[in-house]
């Protein structure tokens, strides 16, 4: 049992000055880490924060916890390394999308794949900020960046996509102006066993400002974010009015009350079933057909690498006569001289 | 009548090298022959030389696989330069080793597979055996085939296992030319096939077909005996390089009581480490066969973060693509043992063959200032006592370690007498406890400049590691350029104090004078037999051998500057000839250099020191 403490934000908060720009989404989901870490009740000492490079990847210093700011692309590799070798720790991995799913993409994909329980914060703010503008794995099509000043001839990745290609578990969306909802999707991801991937639509004011801002736009937020919650129906919309159906294959947003549509036809959201097809489809809805889903998509619990992994030693250790390195040593064929 | 006993000739020492096609099983036959003579008290030496494919065309030259082995009964360091037998199943396999077979020496081939089609298939213009004078070679042409086939009628067998067993055919015969008993390798076929009784039938009948067949036949007499070697009292066992280095990596984790983590990734010859350790879940092993060599070095990483002893094992490619996150172990000062089972190189270059080419690597392969410890191991069953000193100085020393093995050392093997697990050095992790008062996670805690190990889940020693440059002390971020200089040199000094730590290089032989030979890492059989046959014929050297590479033993200078010449014999272009004068810059070097994927011969090593030493 771990025992249960009462710990406050500031508590995870480092002696170190936070040196993000002003306005950087970064700021927002600091703070939703620090009230997330403190609601879950943990002893401080549990927590292992691990990143990679990139803006988001400063994470580390700004946090009162072990932590450990890596090398780009490879904070998958290490959390699985800090993980495996003890289970008992609650491992954080902050990244971004660069490190991501560019050059972390092999590691990013394996530890999806294998279902480690860490706690994966991807914060997409579809640009390289700390190189200074360059475009990413996300960034969109025909986006001008420093170097493609012509705009991008790439098709960008979406991580939803990519965490339920590779067997994710876990995937659910957040944005960084809304700080209750990250802070609640966190604590959700830290208590789920498995590998959990919450994309944060991050702001990069610097460089690609809002990149999300018809997302963000006062005006229409409403009418533009599906926040889903798992066994409710997938409605939106300043008045509520708005909502997700399924026709034939495909989704297709409606109006309550106009052509018949009433509130029971619309979808009710399961994000427990292990079928990924229907999340894969909420997870890409996109702009400006559909409102962009936040919230848990999907959240299927099986057994874990670790807990396979120390089952598989118990198992061994009973049936086997080696208890030692002296038993080790002495197995097999031996002779006297 | 001829007394029996007069046939059987005493010899001191035999190299035999079994050859055939990849899928003929010679690599077992070697190991059967090679446990047997063991068990009889023979000290001996093994290497097996296989092709880079599972299985290359059958019956042509590059699918010949070859499993040598020297016994005798006194010391045998290497697996020796020439056969006095060779056993070939197939023209290939003649062809391919022709040239290693001592003048006078027997060769057995199996002649039923000396067709036209397989001659051909070997790239031979005309029958091979045509080729060889029958005066040089003791030519024994064996119906392996047929008689095999023969033996097995009676059991209901199909054609193709039948004739997998020919191999036993061949080595019951070696056995029969050597007096080995049959009982260890009966009991070995009882013991591997106990599901398939046929099969244990099967190769039983097969192993004495081959035995009677050769004591029947007159081409074989005289028979050989070779005594037991005078070897020191214990329990021994037969071990390779790369079981060595995975034992004596859980040994030192046991001694450290922490518990041992492996993140790797395949690749030849270094394969078998990740194997071994991942069987090993008996004791605890926690392995991670990780999706790239940089996933295996960086999990590894992790765990060493979380308080494991933390290991990565690879070959030189895999060694380039870890380079970035070694810095990072640097910097973070976590301990992390890497092991580097040399091969030939650049690029995939000779990927089951031996080289020294990763000495350079190992030492300055990185960015930035980046020091840390190398070591190497020399022989194969000292795989383990190196493995051992990677972890112990790695842990004590909070650094990662490199150690560095090769093709031909994890691949063979030799008996090894049994270590006590008491009598191994202790090895004390610098464990920050809890509780610990003012901790400052790059305090330096003694003169060897090591900082405390504090573990993530202690409570009140959380602290932040990273690649960033750290401040002294308190390890935070700190781009200050005078710090920069202060930690550099830190690191460095840590590295550098590793010295008071480890033993002074020895020298065999004559302590000052005209020649002292030097080598490091794998090639120590070679060198020491070379050295000691030119002893014994009165001439007048010094050996030493290098294990620790960086930092060097502290006698280095004092010894080296003993001697009017030095050379340094090893397997690449002269990287530790290099290092050395680099090192001493008032001592000149000579340097004999192979580039073969192969070891040394004690004749061009003793013809080599030979020149040097008569040269004015």
């Amino acid at each position: 049992m771990i025992e249960e403490v009462k710990l406050s934000p500031k508590d995870f908060k480092s002696d170190q000055e936070v040196r993000w720009c002003a306005g950087c989404g970064d700021h927002a989901v600091l703070n939703a880490v620090h009230k997330s870490m403190a609601d879950l009740n943990l002893p401080k000492e549990k927590y292992v924060v691990i990143s990679g490079i990139g803006c988001s990847s400063r994470f580390p210093y700004y946090m009162n916890t072990y932590a450990m700011h890596s090398i780009h692309g490879r904070a998958a590799a290490i959390s699985s390394g800090v993980k495996v070798a003890n289970p008992d720790l609650n491992v954080w991995m902050i990244t971004g999308d660069g490190d991501c799913m560019a050059i972390g993409g092999n590691h990013f994909i394996h530890v999806v794949r294998r279902n480690i329980d860490i706690n994966i914060l991807l914060l997409n703010n579809q640009i390289y900020g700390l190189t200074k503008g360059q475009y990413s794995p996300t960034s969109l099509e025909g986006q001008v960046t420093k170097t493609s000043p012509y705009g991008t001839i790439e098709p960008p990745f979406h991580p939803g996509e990519l965490v339920i290609g590779a067997q994710g578990k876990f995937f659910a969306r957040s944005i960084d102006n809304n700080v209750k909802l990250c802070a609640q999707i966190f604590t959700e991801a830290a208590q789920f066993k498995g590998t959990s991937v919450v994309e944060v639509l991050q702001n990069c004011v610097i460089y690609n400002d809002k990149a999300h801002g018809y997302l963000t736009d006062k005006a229409h937020k409403d009418d533009r974010q599906l926040i889903l919650e798992h066994g409710k129906p997938m409605i939106y919309g300043k008045n509520q009015d708005k909502g997700i159906i399924i026709d034939g294959f495909q989704l297709k947003t409606v109006t309550i009350g106009e052509n018949g549509i009433t509130k029971d036809d619309i979808l009710v959201h399961d994000a427990y079933t292990k079928n990924p097809i229907m999340h894969l489809m909420i997870a890409n809805m996109s702009q400006p057909e559909f409102p962009v889903a936040l919230g848990i998509i999907r959240q299927v619990q099986t057994d874990t690498y670790e807990e396979k992994l120390e089952q598989q030693i118990k198992q061994v250790q009973s049936k086997s006569s080696i208890k030692s390195m002296k038993d080790l040593l002495y197995s097999g064929n031996t002779w006297e001289v | 009548m001829t007394d029996n006993k007069e046939q059987i000739k005493e010899l001191e020492e035999v190299v035999i090298r079994f050859s055939g096609d990849s899928g003929d099983g010679m690599q077992l036959t070697g190991m059967l022959f090679s446990d047997t003579s063991a068990l009889l008290g023979n000290d001996l030496a093994t290497f097996p030389d296989y092709p880079a494919e599972i299985r290359a065309p059958q019956g042509t030259v590059g699918g010949v696989s070859g499993f040598q082995v020297h016994f005798g009964h006194s010391e045998v360091n290497t697996p020796g330069d020439y056969a006095d037998v060779l056993v070939a199943m197939n023209p290939a396999a003649l062809k391919a080793n022709t040239k290693w077979i001592k003048k006078g020496g027997t060769i057995i081939i199996d002649i039923d597979s000396f067709t036209d089609k397989n001659i051909e298939k070997a790239g031979c213009v005309k029958e091979p055996l045509d080729q060889m004078s029958f005066r040089d070679y003791n030519i024994i042409k064996a119906p392996i085939s047929t008689l095999t086939r023969e033996s097995l009628k009676d059991l209901n067998l199909d054609p193709k296992s039948i004739l997998r067993s020919k191999n036993m055919f061949a080595l019951g015969m070696v056995y029969w030319l050597f007096h080995r008993p049959l009982e260890f390798t009966q009991k070995f076929f009882e013991a591997k096939f106990k599901k398939i009784p046929i099969v244990v039938e099967a190769n039983k009948i097969v192993l004495k077909a081959g035995y009677y067949y050769a004591e029947t036949i007159e081409a074989l007499h005289p028979s050989y005996s070779v005594a037991p070697a005078r070897i020191d009292k214990g329990t021994y066992r037969n071990i390779n390089g790369n079981i060595a280095t995975a034992w004596g990596l859980i040994a030192a984790a046991e001694k450290a009581k922490l518990n041992l983590f492996i993140g790797s990734y395949p690749i030849t010859p270094a394969t078998e480490i990740l194997q071994e350790l991942s069987k090993r879940k008996d004791l605890g092993v926690k392995s991670f066969q990780a999706e790239d060599e940089i996933a295996g070095i960086c999990t590894a990483i992790g765990a060493s973060f979380a308080g494991h002893l933390a290991v990565t094992t690879t070959s030189g490619p895999g060694l380039s693509l870890k380079t970035e996150a070694i810095g990072l172990a640097i910097i973070t000062e976590l301990p992390l043992v890497i092991v580097n089972v040399q091969r030939g190189g650049p690029s995939t270059g000779l990927p089951t063959k031996t080289e020294q080419s990763d000495l350079m690597q190992a030492l300055y392969g990185r960015h930035g200032e980046s020091p840390l410890v190398v070591i190497a191991a020399s022989t194969p069953s000292n795989c383990f006592k190196y493995a051992y000193e990677a972890g112990r100085i790695a842990v004590e020393h909070m650094t990662p370690v490199i150690l560095l093995t090769d093709g031909f050392l994890a691949n063979g093997s030799e008996p090894w007498k049994i270590p006590d697990m008491d009598l191994l050095p202790d090895i004390n992790a610098p464990i920050v406890k809890e509780g610990t008062e003012d901790f400052q996670p790059y305090r330096r805690l003694n003169e060897d400049m090591l900082r405390g190990w504090a573990i993530p889940g202690t409570k009140g020693l959380e602290h932040r590691l990273g690649g960033l440059e750290k401040m002294a002390v308190t390890g935070t971020v700190s781009y200050v350029p005078e710090n920069h200089q202060v930690m550099t040199y830190e690191r460095e000094r840590k590295i550098n104090q590793v010295v008071n730590s480890i033993p002074d290089v020895t020298v065999l032989g004559e302590q000052e004078g005209e020649l002292l030979l030097i080598g490091w890492g794998g090639t120590y059989g070679h060198l020491y037999t070379a050295y000691r046959e030119l002893t014994k014929a009165g001439h007048k050297i010094g050996f030493a051998h290098f294990n620790y590479i960086k930092p060097l033993p502290a006698n280095t200078h004092d010894v080296l500057k003993r001697y009017k010449k030095l050379l340094v014999c090893e397997l690449n272009l002269g990287q530790f000839a290099n290092y050395l004068r680099l090192n001493f810059q008032d001592l000149e070097f000579f340097q004999y250099n192979k580039i073969q994927g192969l070891p040394f011969t004690i004749i061009e090593l003793k013809q080599e020191i030979l020149k040097i030493l008569e040269e004015k």
